[in-house]
């Protein structure tokens, strides 16, 4: 999860991903942070996001972006 | 036949009481009907790719459809036999194979486009290399472009990709998804439509509500207000700004960036409303496909908010499965090794930008205006992006000043003139002139002109300005006060003022309305595209 946190405030220092959960209802994560986050994390955990994952219920909030990292990996 | 034709309006309707008093178990297919009828006045020999599309997606998807579900039963009958590594391996496998069907949908459907859209660009750019070689050129067949197919191609290919994705499911019946395809409000110039949001309301059986339709057919009012009054007027004066760009250069660049500004946006969300109004007059709903683009405070922003359906189609069908490919991700991996973490981060998501972005303007027509104009636009999303420390860095030195009204104010107005610029592209449709023309602003000084009297002999006078000032303010009033809630509903209830202004709003149209002697109602911007 620290990893992943890490990652997210690189792209938005500003923001508090730990208890953020509307990034994307929020206008808060657009679609270029998105790809960019979707790449650092094939960087980092060796996990391909697929696009038909990429929906705002993946990405509003660090926790459940980890939960579907944590899926595609044990897949 | 247009919107604004006096056959659509009978045409409508008729469609409208007919509607109501149909049996509600076969509403749906008196809109097919209709939706093909209309069709049909746009040529009936359009109906060859309007029925190509549909037969070629319904077989598609349900091949698709089939395949899962034969899938999912050898699972769960060999869930005992088969062990996770073996059920992924078959899983795999068979996504696979339904990827390689999905192709073949998408190659049929986008290659029909491809065909009719750019087989002329492509030859013309062929001769014009040709002729560098003193070879003869190629002869250039005059292809027919049917009502709407960018929009109708596009939304069934969504549809396709959906069901391949799971988010949707196959028609059964190819008569329900003819009328998804050829669904006529939304025909000639969009939304572009997803099945699962469309599909909710577009099979029901709908009741006679007053409600729906007095607020689809307010909603109809508006956009024939947009269209009829602000900017079939403005495109007089645009289009004579375009014949006679040796006269009208300089200053008149300003001034068309700005009518063309007003003109596109009444145009276009003119439309859009007409569209989702007589959808929502029949009960059913059609996504917005805007959110108050010009107050947009960046281009990222105004792409969120204008043609929104068409930027999330790209988004979503073009922009994510692009970035997340395997070559992306390698390519990603590669460029961290050797070019440093700083591009190799940057170089996926701005190639898969640009080829968004190329394919976006293509999307708009078959020639170097769009693509420039794509180009352009993805220019200033990435310099935003580049910039974007920068701004963080001026937002926490000034927080207070960056908080203001008049601060985002300013980024809208920037935002808007940015837009306007690029979009001017689309009005003189040719890149070179064009980039004079914007030189032009800062070279020719003919500002006193302009203003001396020869703005008026644009084709529009004193009382067409008049007219456009006070029809743009109320567009603008009313687009302000809608950003905290829908109008309709606030008036619901008030029967006397709701009446009122729907009276008001119909006497402005007939009687300002760019229509009858000395005008002819254009066709809307977008139904070209």
């Amino acid at each position: 999860m620290e990893k992943l946190i890490a990652i997210l405030t690189s792209l938005h220092p500003d923001v508090d991903f730990e208890n953020n959960d509307s990034l994307i209802d929020d206008g808060i994560l657009d679609s270029l942070d998105i790809v960019s986050l979707v790449t650092e994390i094939n960087a980092e955990f060796d996990v391909t996001i697929p696009a038909e994952e990429i929906v705002p219920e993946n990405f509003n909030s660090a926790a459940a972006l980890m939960e579907l990292i944590t899926k595609l990996d044990e897949e | 036949m247009l919107f604004t034709s006096y056959g659509f309006i009978l045409f409508a309707a008729v469609l409208l009481a007919v509607y109501y008093v149909f049996p509600k178990k076969y509403q749906w297919t008196l809109l097919l009907a209709a939706s093909y009828l209309f069709y049909a006045f746009s040529g009936l020999e359009n109906f060859a790719f309007i029925i190509f599309t549909t037969v070629s997606c319904f077989i598609t998807a349900r091949i698709m459809e089939k395949r899962k579900q034969n899938e999912d039963v050898y699972v769960e009958k060999n869930k005992e036999t088969l062990d996770k590594e073996h059920r992924k391996q078959y899983r795999a496998k068979e996504k696979k194979k339904r990827f390689y069907i999905l192709l073949v949908g998408l190659f049929l459907n986008f290659g029909v486009l491809a065909v009719i859209k750019y087989t002329a660009f492509a030859l013309r750019n062929l001769n014009s290399i040709l002729k560098l070689f003193s070879v003869p050129s190629v002869d250039i067949p005059d292809l027919l472009l049917p009502l709407g197919i960018s929009f109708f191609v596009f939304q069934s290919t969504g549809y396709l990709i959906d069901v391949y994705r799971g988010k949707t499911y196959a028609e059964k019946n190819p008569a329900k998804l003819a009328l998804f395809v050829s669904f006529f409000p939304q025909l000639a110039q969009g939304p572009i439509s997803r099945h699962a949001d469309l599909s909710g309301t577009l099979y029901e059986p709908h009741s006679f509500d007053a409600k729906n339709l007095k607020f689809g057919l307010q909603r109809v009012l508006w956009g024939y207000f947009k269209k009829l009054v602000i900017a079939d007027r403005i495109l007089i004066a645009v289009k004579a700004m375009i014949a006679d760009t040796a006269t009208y250069n300089g200053i008149y660049v300003v001034l068309l960036i700005l009518l063309y500004s007003a003109q596109i946006y009444a145009d276009f969300t003119g439309g859009i409303d007409i569209t989702i109004g007589l959808a929502e007059a029949m009960g059913i709903r059609v996504k917005e496909n805007f959110n108050h683009p010009f107050s947009s405070r960046s281009t990222k922003e105004y792409w969120n908010r204008w043609h929104i359906t068409m930027g999330s189609w790209f988004t979503d069908y073009v922009f994510y499965p692009m970035s997340v490919t395997k070559p992306m991700m390698k390519l990603s991996k590669w460029s961290r090794a050797h070019l440093g973490n700083a591009i190799g981060k940057r170089l996926p998501v701005y190639l898969a930008t640009a080829v968004t972005w190329f394919l976006t303007g293509l999307w708009h027509g078959a020639a170097w205006n769009f693509i420039v104009w794509g180009m352009l636009n993805c220019l200033v999303i990435l310099v935003s992006q580049e910039l974007e420390p920068i701004y963080r860095r001026f937002r926490e030195r000034f927080p207070k000043l960056t908080a203001s009204y008049g601060y985002h104010c300013f980024e809208a107005t920037r935002t808007f003139l940015l837009m306007g610029l690029i979009r001017s592209l689309d009005c003189y449709g040719n890149v070179g002139l064009t980039f004079k023309l914007w030189g032009s602003i800062f070279t020719k000084m003919n500002f006193s002109k302009c203003f001396s009297g020869q703005i008026f002999e644009l084709g529009l006078d004193i009382k067409d300005y008049v007219i456009l000032a006070v029809a743009i303010v109320i567009v603008a009033v009313v687009a302000k006060l809608s950003q905290t809630g829908d109008l309709r509903e606030w008036l619901y209830g008030k029967t006397v003022l709701s009446w009122a202004l729907s009276s008001v709003l119909l006497v402005l149209i007939l009687l300002f309305g760019a229509y009858g002697i000395g005008y002819d109602a254009s066709q809307f911007i977008y139904t070209i595209y």
